[in-house]
């Protein structure tokens, strides 16, 4: 991989090979990449979706969805199918054009950011040498979709919801960005299978042991968590939804396939922020600290594996996403919507100021070690 | 995570709640597949007996969603008499209730004065069309086959007003024919009437037969049901063919046990004499709660008691003071030892002139007799007799034998025992 760089290959291009880059021709990695992101795309998002009523379901003593599939599993499938069939309807006072790119342009960044994630030894589309940034970037651009969808609706709660999440976007997008920079400066790289190599490799403080980057960086994960919900207009973020104020805030005119989408958005993104808290802090597909996957010869016992590690390592890293996810509908359910002023405040003077902590002390002690 | 405070503690007890729920059983019943007990009296929609509409138009005039439709004609009724005036009534021809409309607040059941709207538990009864739920009377009669029976009536309860008006019309007919075989068999055998086979009485006229109401008679049941009654009917009339077997049961046991029929016979004139009613007779009353009757019906009888005896008492005051009727006797003592079985004592002082005295099949009447003084002629009823609780022995084996219950055995034999004891300690007086 390191060929490519000190070939004089632009810096954006891929670093290490993908199991996907198979033959000599261009089309053939490139539908079969496609297929891949897009599988995960429509199919994982449903998985938590899944989890999401199941979890959610049993935590308030019910059972969440038990008829449609064996033990209620296509039970979003039959939704989208019920969205699809619903009438597109679209206000007479609603900025047309606008109102209908909307959900897309709030659904595609989700699927781009996909695009760099790596699942498993290999099992990734393309790995940039500028991985993190750009995952930061593209996911940074919904929010774009959000607020269109808020203004050209012509609803005053569309619109409000719409501004809430611009605000609380722009406001959790910095302690995000400052808590991956701390990992970024700690691992010195970008890339995030380059990530997921260093945290393979560091060891705590000259010692022999092997620590992900969630140890040393414990306050990072928990700013980059708590953002990370923010930006997903999770709950209790989820003021610029918040149906006992706004009616749905954003997506209050929307129905059928669009608000589909807008849903869709939510869920590829809490995936997408799952798998990169996996790949950033929790050591990617590693099973557990220090312990090579059987059957991966190459660098750590990431890389190079046959197909039983390749298989155990896109597992692994599914379920650590799908633990977080759960973590993220178990404070769905524990936690009551917060205040919007409390939202500003927490993110500005708590999250900011302790984001920049982290990455001072990061520095430092990458500097000093 | 505020910075200046410790992290908040109770965030964490939050999630720590959520996940200990994760765990525990959903409450969730799984409907169509699992169904659940309903409420006994569940509401689930309203049914029509039609056969008891009168058209009376109340449910439908109280109906705050006026959902309910109904339509009659009239019918000429012929007279029940001969040169009566002929009657008109009302023919339901349609009842309908539209439960689209309809809140089901009840009050249509609840203002029925015919009983002919009730609460059926059926609730599954959803269309696919909002107009499909006017619901014409065919269908609510057969939901009337669903609602439940009545709950039984409490230990004690008083009975419908249906029921114990029976009960009282079917007593009343009763004593009217036994009034009238007393009559004949006074006019046979006042005569020949002595101190020693003084017909026993009373007892086998006990003025309310007491049958419990919530059994029904299987036959009775069985033979409407294949009639192609509805359960509900059936029930109700194989209840009342229970009760009225039963009634009829007991009454012949009661004869049976009383050796002759001799049914009560109506009270002494009393008219003449007022008597408080305050009182109660005490021995009645403790007899009574000791044969296990409710303390109320022990007092209302032993009020009763009391009247009968204070009247007795009076009368024969009078009589004696007008210095007519009395023989060696003293008359005021005569009814205090008979106040339990006042037509006794109708028949002591229709035989007093004679010097006979009745039989006492009450025992504690016994204990009664310790008021009297020892008069000139003694008679039965003026021995006392000390322990009124034991019994005769040989009548009870008898009576048993005979297949009767054992409380009327036991009854019996006590009178028995009494009466023996008083007979030996009057012939042993006598003797002396």
């Amino acid at each position: 991989m390191m060929l490519l760089v000190t070939s004089g290959v632009a810096p954006y291009l891929a670093q290490a090979e993908s199991i996907l880059d198979v033959g000599d021709t261009f089309i053939v990695p490139l539908l079969l990449k496609l297929a891949f992101v897009l599988g995960i795309f429509f199919v994982v998002p449903l998985v938590a979706g899944y989890l999401e009523h199941k979890a959610m379901a049993r935590m308030q003593h019910r059972r969440g969805p038990v008829e449609a599939g064996p033990f209620g599993t296509l039970q979003l499938v039959a939704d989208g199918i019920k969205f699809i069939q619903k009438e597109d309807l679209i206000p007479s006072a609603a900025d047309k054009w606008v109102f209908a790119i909307a959900p897309g342009v709030a659904l595609v960044p989700a699927m781009l950011a996909l695009l760099v994630i790596p699942f498993g030894p290999g099992v990734f589309a393309l790995d940039l040498e500028l991985g993190l940034f750009y995952v930061l970037a593209a996911s940074s651009v919904s929010v774009l979709g959000v607020l269109m969808g808020g203004w050209s609706s012509a609803n005053k709660f569309s619109l409000f919801g719409g501004l809430r999440a611009g605000g609380q976007l722009i406001a959790y997008e910095l302690p995000l960005i400052l808590a991956a920079i701390a990992v970024a400066v700690q691992a010195g790289t970008l890339s995030l299978v380059g990530i997921v190599e260093a945290q393979a490799e560091f060891m705590l403080f000259g010692t022999g042991i092997n620590l992900w980057f969630v140890i040393p960086q414990l306050l990072g994960f928990g700013i980059f968590f708590v953002a990370a919900l923010a930006e997903l207009s999770r709950p209790p973020f989820d003021m610029p939804i918040g149906d006992s104020e706004l009616v749905f805030g954003y997506m209050t005119e929307y129905s059928g396939i669009k608000y589909a989408m807008y849903m869709l958005t939510e869920y590829a993104g809490m995936v997408t922020m799952s798998a990169l808290m996996v790949v950033l802090y929790l050591g990617g597909w590693q099973l557990l600290p220090g312990v090579p996957l059987p059957g991966c010869e190459g660098a750590g016992g990431l890389f190079d594996c046959d197909v039983t590690g390749t298989l155990l390592g896109v597992v692994v890293t599914f379920g650590k996403i799908m633990l977080l996810v759960f973590v993220m509908v178990w404070l769905r359910v524990a936690y009551p919507r917060l205040r919007e002023d409390q939202l500003q405040r927490i993110a500005w003077q708590v999250m900011v100021p302790l984001a920049l902590l982290n990455l001072a002390l990061v520095t430092i002690a990458k500097v000093v070690y | 995570m505020a910075p200046s405070a410790p992290p908040g503690i109770g965030l964490l007890k939050g999630l720590g709640v959520t996940v200990k729920h994760l765990f525990k059983r959903p409450t969730t019943l799984m409907y169509p597949h699992e169904r659940d007990v309903l409420a006994p009296r569940t509401r689930g929609v309203i049914a029509l007996m039609d056969e008891n509409c009168t058209v009376c138009m109340l449910c439908s005039r109280e109906c705050p969603d006026w959902c309910i439709y109904i339509e009659s004609h009239k019918e000429t009724v012929p007279p029940a008499k001969e040169g009566g005036r002929a009657r008109t009534r009302n023919v339901l021809d349609r009842f309908a209730i539209d439960f689209s409309l309809c809140m089901y607040c009840g009050i249509c059941v609840e203002v029925c004065p015919f009983d002919a709207l009730w609460w059926s538990p059926e609730f599954e009864y959803s269309e696919y069309e909002m107009g499909s739920l006017l619901h014409e009377m065919e269908k609510l009669r057969e939901w009337a086959d669903t609602v439940p029976p009545p709950p039984p009536l409490e230990e004690g309860a008083v009975l419908p007003a249906e029921v114990s008006d029976a009960l009282a019309k079917a007593e009343k007919e009763r004593e009217l024919v036994a009034a009238k075989e007393l009559e004949a068999k006074q006019a046979a055998e006042a005569p020949t009437e002595t101190a020693g086979d003084a017909p026993k009485k009373g007892k086998a006229a006990e003025p309310e037969i007491h049958v419990k109401a919530g059994e029904i008679d299987q036959e009775t049941f069985d033979r409407l049901i294949a009639e192609g009654k509805s359960e509900r009917m059936a029930r109700a009339k194989a209840k009342a063919a229970y009760v009225k077997k039963e009634k009829a049961r007991l009454l012949a046991e009661a004869e049976a046990a009383g050796g002759a029929a001799e049914p009560e016979a109506p009270a002494p004139k009393a008219a003449e004499v007022k008597v408080e009613a305050g009182e109660i007779d005490q021995e009645t009353f403790d007899r009574l709660i000791a044969e296990g009757k409710p303390e109320r019906m022990a007092r209302a009888k032993a009020k009763a008691a009391y009247v009968k005896k204070e009247k007795l008492r009076l009368r024969a005051e009078a009589e004696s003071d007008t210095g007519e009727g009395t023989g060696a006797d003293e008359p005021a003592e005569v009814p205090s030892e008979l106040g339990a079985s006042p037509e006794a004592a109708k028949q002591a002082l229709d035989a007093g002139d004679a010097g006979t005295a009745p039989a006492e099949d009450a025992p504690d009447v016994a204990a009664e007799a310790a008021t009297t003084e020892a008069p000139a002629a003694k008679k039965l009823g003026d021995v006392h007799i000390e322990g009124a609780g034991e019994i005769d022995q040989e009548v009870f084996d008898q009576l048993i034998a005979e297949g009767k219950s054992e409380r009327i055995a036991r009854a019996k034999a006590k009178a028995a025992w009494v009466k023996k004891r008083k007979q030996a300690k009057l012939d042993e007086e006598g003797g002396a």
